[in-house]
């Protein structure tokens, strides 16, 4: 089909099609520097630093990996707290066998995303609220197993070992970079995955599945990618706020409170962009940092927001501002310019 | 162990998230719209149980004329503020504004009732039971499950029988057709969201004076009355009871041999009746997969 459309293209020669522009080469220079800045910072400065920024590159690869399900692949899963636990309690079962915290973040991310398989297999069976609300009762149904378990502390939760060798500057520094990985993986991943066939045949089933699966595409498949996909990632962001805290606990770990935010970040920052999210991210650090004195309060406007905007203004900040200006700085889609200049 | 008595306890248990889940599925079946902060309503409805009966001094009973009417109003101006605008945005919107309003009402309620549980002042039926053989039945759990039978079979003959019902079917069969035909949907969406909102503040009032409730309850209130949706079949009423009935035989039954283990129960026995028939126990040719395909209603 695609092929299709190129050859059409190509037959109409006063327009050119590209995919890449200047603004997108800038923007991408641009991201490289940032990335390589973040990852030599812990050289020059020390936890005070890093203990904010792990906050935000945290939320960046939540979002990432929601707007991969919700975005693009029309999943409101409301249950990836799911994951987060998975991902926390996995780090713990791996370090308690003597595998090293920092590689066994890996580890974790696998173990959730080969949980996430027969989960998926139940609620890909349900659609739109359907969906939502089973993904909230697999959490339950995890945290609830989690506190049943004495091997895992039960609900007072356990400490996370193996990192007894590393001073504290040290392990501030690794966690530092172990986020920031999977931060910068989560968004180029999810990008990449996105400029394929992939992208196209998630949006086509985002917004008909059946017209989708008409039109050839496998609809069960672009989502089970995507469902797995994003609980693996999950997974290791569950396993680097275990790092983070050192202290995994069922009702943190499985809190509701993490699909709050990546609702909040993904609508806000703009549904279905690579860059949204990343904004949303910004936001959302921005609005913790000026309120988080009043924890309750916080919330309320961060529900609040979200609703607003998807009331509002259902395409974010990035959906806006790429409409508005033209922007695009990772581009998805193609660009048709006449040559009439 | 008295088995008797746990599915007995169970049945009246199951009344209750029945009457939970009834507007849940009335709103779906209707409006196509899960309402993720349906859990939530219904806490909201017991704090305002609490703050009318303090107030007055009174049972929270004898504040039902004021609470039901003031849900009521909540609900239809929900529907003409929020739902009603979320679902000109596409299928998704309403799940994620209902999702952001549960997270607000959740911690607004934790700003103004603090994340103490509270429980509401029943009067002398709180603590009254009477004795059948071995099995004694508190007669607030009868009246609740009771109530639930009466809305359920009250919401099922006003839909079969009145003319309002017969909207309310067009539009859940076919909302394109019922306009065509005249039906003028914004008002019946309305009384439905209306209706959805005043049955769970009314099943909140039986959670609060049963139990006890704080602001986080909403997210598993939520959940039972889901699970007794699906179970039970996605938009039958008389579906609805047996699937409520089926989660409280199963909480109290696995209960009585592990209390531990009888939440998970209830969200397993969830969990098997979507492999086996994702439709619902008891909705022939209905899969959830297919929203646009659940016209029956009752």
């Amino acid at each position: 089909m695609t092929r299709d459309v190129t050859s059409s293209r190509d037959a109409e020669p006063s327009a050119t099609v590209s995919r890449w522009s200047r603004t997108a080469s800038v923007s991408t220079g641009a991201a490289l520097l940032v990335v390589a800045f973040l990852a030599v910072l812990p050289y020059f400065v020390g936890g005070q630093a890093e203990q904010p920024l792990i906050t935000l590159l945290t939320f960046i690869a939540m979002a990432t990996l929601w707007n991969l399900l919700a975005g693009f692949s029309g999943l409101t899963s409301f249950g990836q707290q799911a994951y987060i636990g998975l991902g926390a309690y996995g780090l713990y079962l791996v370090a308690s066998h003597g595998i090293n915290p920092f590689a066994g973040v890996l580890l974790a991310a696998i173990g959730a995303a080969v949980v996430s398989l027969p989960v998926s297999a139940l609620v890909l069976r349900l659609s739109g609220g359907y969906f939502a609300v089973a993904t909230l009762v697999i959490a339950a149904v995890f945290q609830i197993a989690a506190t049943l378990s004495p091997s895992v502390g039960g609900t007072t939760g356990v400490i996370l070992p193996g990192l007894a060798g590393y001073g504290d500057v040290l392990r501030e520094a690794l966690t530092y970079w172990a986020t920031l990985a999977v931060a910068v993986i989560s968004v180029v991943g999810v990008y990449l995955l996105v400029r394929r066939t992939f992208g196209l045949d998630a949006r086509a089933v985002s917004s008909d599945p059946v017209a989708a699966a008409s039109s050839g595409v496998r609809v069960g498949r672009i989502r089970l990618l995507a469902y797995v996909i994003a609980a693996g990632g999950t997974g290791a962001v569950g396993a680097l706020i275990a790092l983070q805290t050192l202290y995994v606990e069922p009702t943190t770990v499985f809190s509701v409170q993490y699909s709050v935010y990546m609702l909040f970040m993904v609508l806000v920052g703009g549904l279905g962009t690579v860059e949204g999210p990343i904004i949303g991210a910004l936001v959302l650090f921005a609005l913790q940092e000026t309120l988080s004195a009043d924890g309750a309060w916080y919330l309320v406007i961060v529900g609040g927001l979200a609703v607003a905007t998807t009331l509002v203004a259902s395409r974010g900040i990035w959906g806006f501002a790429s409409e508005r200006f033209g922007w695009s700085l990772l581009p998805v889609g193609y660009r048709v310019r006449g040559h009439d200049r | 162990m008295n088995w008797v008595n746990a599915v007995i306890q169970g049945i009246l248990l199951g009344g209750q998230y029945a009457l939970i889940a009834c507007g849940l599925s009335l709103a779906f079946g209707v409006m196509r719209i899960v309402n993720l902060a349906h859990g939530d309503l219904a806490i909201c409805g017991a704090y305002l149980g609490l703050v009318l009966s303090s107030a007055l001094g009174v049972p929270v009973w004898v504040t039902l004329p004021l609470l039901l009417p003031a849900a009521f109003a909540a609900g239809m101006a929900l529907q003409v503020l929020l739902l009603g605008r979320a679902l000109r945005h596409g299928v998704l919107a309403p799940v994620l504004v209902t999702f952001g309003l549960s997270a607000m009402i959740e911690n607004l309620l934790q700003v103004a009732a603090t994340s103490d549980p509270r429980g509401l002042n029943g009067g002398a039926l709180t603590l009254a039971s009477f004795t059948v053989g071995s099995v004694t039945v508190s007669w607030l759990f009868l009246a609740a499950f009771l109530t639930a039978c009466a809305v359920l079979s009250g919401l099922q003959l006003a839909l079969s029988r009145t003319s309002w019902g017969r909207q309310v079917r067009a539009i859940a069969d076919d909302l394109d057709t019922a306009r065509l035909v005249g039906v003028n949907v914004a008002p019946v969406f309305a009384t439905v969201a209306g209706i959805a909102v005043a049955t769970a503040a009314l099943a909140g009032v039986f959670i609060g004076t049963i139990g006890t409730f704080d602001p986080l309850a909403g997210t598993n209130t939520l959940i039972f009355a889901f699970e007794a949706v699906v179970i039970g079949g996605i938009g039958s009423l008389a579906g609805t009871l047996i699937g409520g009935i089926a989660l409280g035989v199963t909480q109290v039954v696995v209960g009585e041999i592990n209390q531990a283990y009888a939440v998970l129960a209830v969200h397993l026995l969830f969990l098997a009746v979507l492999v086996v028939r994702p439709g619902g126990l008891f909705a022939a040719h209905q899969a959830a997969h297919e929203p646009r395909r659940q016209g029956a209603l009752g």
